[in-house]
């Protein structure tokens, strides 16, 4: 669990059975355990109305234990970004009392989220678990480019290759955390760059 | 007789200066020799003559440059303005209200007629004059937010109420101390203000939400806020952080007068009528130290002020490379004299 520290910094929780006409599950790596964790106690036929889209990790593992759950349907996504055409239009034909659950990576609880903020969904009736990389997903605020997976504090830029400072203040709508260069007063303090977010 | 504006620049050759008939009317924001965070929020009434609080929506000798200004900042970055697109109708609301404000204040510089949903308006600063019909966008050049606060004074955010919270809707921001309303825009009071050090722990932000969602149409409320800028910069947005950050390497004691300025925002608050939102005017203030020495009171308790200003709140403003060479410099201007209370020059 990645520690709370300033109040626009996503706190997440455990995935718990909502009462609901439909269930969708996205869910990365080792979110796969989340959903399997909560599946235990939930209610007979939970996942009859229940569907799950899954990205597996680099190891591939976790597949067959989803599937076990017997979800209406399953879906699994080689990435998020195949997978957003589909998670967009799911969600824009989704009626009330859909229920929404992330598990998984920041990254992938982030940008499932913003999706889902797109569509209407308020992010506080959306369930989240955290499990695996606490690797972020960052925005630099001078060019705005994009970079996954930062592990070190501070991090380059994959874009405009400024030395930034990655903050712990987040948005939700960019899905990401915002990366200020650390050493704009004066190029040459180059602080030492530190393994944090793993 | 009509304000004489002045032709400057806040960028480049930094031209900026005050008459002296403004460095008089500076909202100097220290009411004592000490400063620390309190919800300093009080009703947005009118002021004495020839200060800046003459009129409720102030508009100086420095209007027609920092117009020229954004416009230099939205031309590199059309993201400082954006609105969420359920926030059109307070666009509306702000433009009346500024409108109404600019016009009844100056009525030599701005005119404003209304027939219905006809309205003219006349910007004689900006030789500007359109007529559009109320409500309905496709009859201005811009959205309705965007096209007045290209003519208006400070950055706009207009605040969203619901759930008993403001949400960071919409605004147009060129002028910021330091924060970016593309990260901002969509978060709630107590996400866009996250990043402030110590305020949360003192409850600050608990009591001035409270305050604000219960503020009322036509009981507008303000308060003063302030930094430090090196170089009459109002562009001093984190977007360009890496481009204005050196500045404050170039502090000696030599120029200390010139470039160090103290930046005040006066900020004001009202209830919109239609919307139900909150618009929230960010009015920047700009004095260097040499103009604010003129007034002895001001010099003496500024030096105090910056000398027992707490770290945290140093390096949050971002004084801390510059805060001992500019502490000596104030400290010739200090004989330890006591000062009056209150914030205005002896």
């Amino acid at each position: 669990m990645a520690a709370k520290s300033i109040i626009s910094r996503p706190v997440y929780g455990t995935l718990s059975p909502q009462p609901g006409k439909q269930h969708l599950f996205i869910a990365d790596a080792e979110g796969a355990l989340a959903i399997a964790e909560m599946a235990e106690r939930a209610p007979p036929g939970f996942f009859d109305d229940a569907e799950i889209v899954f990205i597996p990790g680099p190891d591939g593992k976790h597949i067959a234990a989803l599937e076990a759950l017997k979800p209406a349907q399953f879906h699994q996504a080689p990435s998020f970004a195949s997978l957003l055409p589909r998670l967009r239009q799911t969600l824009a034909n989704a009626h009330m009392g859909v229920r929404l659950y992330l598990s998984g990576t920041e990254g992938l609880i982030g940008q499932a989220m913003q999706v889902a903020l797109e569509t209407g969904i308020d992010h506080t009736s959306i369930q989240t678990e955290h499990r695996g990389s606490l690797a972020r997903r960052m925005q630099c605020v001078h060019c705005k480019g994009i970079t996954e997976n930062v592990t070190t504090q501070p991090a380059t830029c994959a874009h405009c290759g400024l030395l930034l400072l990655v903050r712990d203040h987040y948005s939700r709508r960019i899905a990401a955390f915002q990366g200020v260069c650390i050493n704009a007063e004066d190029r040459s303090e180059i602080p030492p760059m530190e393994e944090i977010f793993r | 007789m009509g304000i004489t504006f002045r032709k400057e620049t806040f960028r480049d050759d930094f031209t900026f200066k005050n008459s002296p008939e403004h460095i008089k009317r500076f909202p100097f924001p220290f009411h004592e020799d000490a400063y620390m965070y309190a919800v300093n929020i009080e009703p947005h009434v009118v002021g004495p003559k020839g200060s800046v609080l003459e009129n409720l929506i102030d508009v100086d000798e420095h209007y027609v440059a920092e117009m020229q200004d954004r416009a230099l900042v939205l031309a590199e970055d059309p993201l400082r303005c954006q609105s969420l697109p359920h926030m059109t109708l307070a666009g509306w609301d702000l433009l009346e209200l500024l409108m109404e404000q600019q016009a009844s204040g100056y009525p030599e510089h701005f005119t404003l007629t209304r027939d219905g949903d006809r309205w003219r308006w006349i910007n004689r600063p900006l030789g500007i004059d359109d007529t559009f019909t109320f409500g309905d966008t496709s009859t201005l050049p811009y959205g309705p937010m965007e096209y007045i606060t290209r003519q208006s004074q400070g950055d706009f955010c207009i605040l969203d109420q619901r759930d008993g919270n403001l949400w960071m809707d919409a605004g147009m921001v060129t002028t910021q101390a330091d924060w970016s309303l593309d990260f901002d825009i969509g978060m709630n009071f107590f996400e866009w203000h996250a990043p402030v050090p110590l305020a949360h722990e003192k409850g600050i932000f608990v009591r001035a939400l409270k305050f604000l969602t219960n503020i009322q149409q036509g009981k507008p409320a303000r308060r003063l806020n302030w930094t430090m800028t090196i170089n009459p910069r109002l562009d001093t947005s984190p977007e360009n952080y890496h481009k204005w950050g050196p500045d404050r390497t170039t502090v000696t004691p030599e120029n200390v007068g010139d470039k160090v300025h103290l930046r005040v925002e006066l900020q004001s608050f009202w209830r919109l009528p239609r919307s139900n939102g909150i618009v929230f005017p960010i009015r920047c203030y700009l004095i260097k130290m040499d103009e604010l020495v003129t007034q002895p009171k001001w010099a003496r308790r500024l030096h105090r002020v910056i000398r027992d200003l707490p770290d945290e709140l140093a390096t949050y403003k971002g004084l801390t490379r510059y805060r001992p060479t500019l502490v000596e410099w104030l400290s010739k201007l200090d004989d330890g004299s006591p000062t009056s209370p209150g914030f205005g020059p002896d």
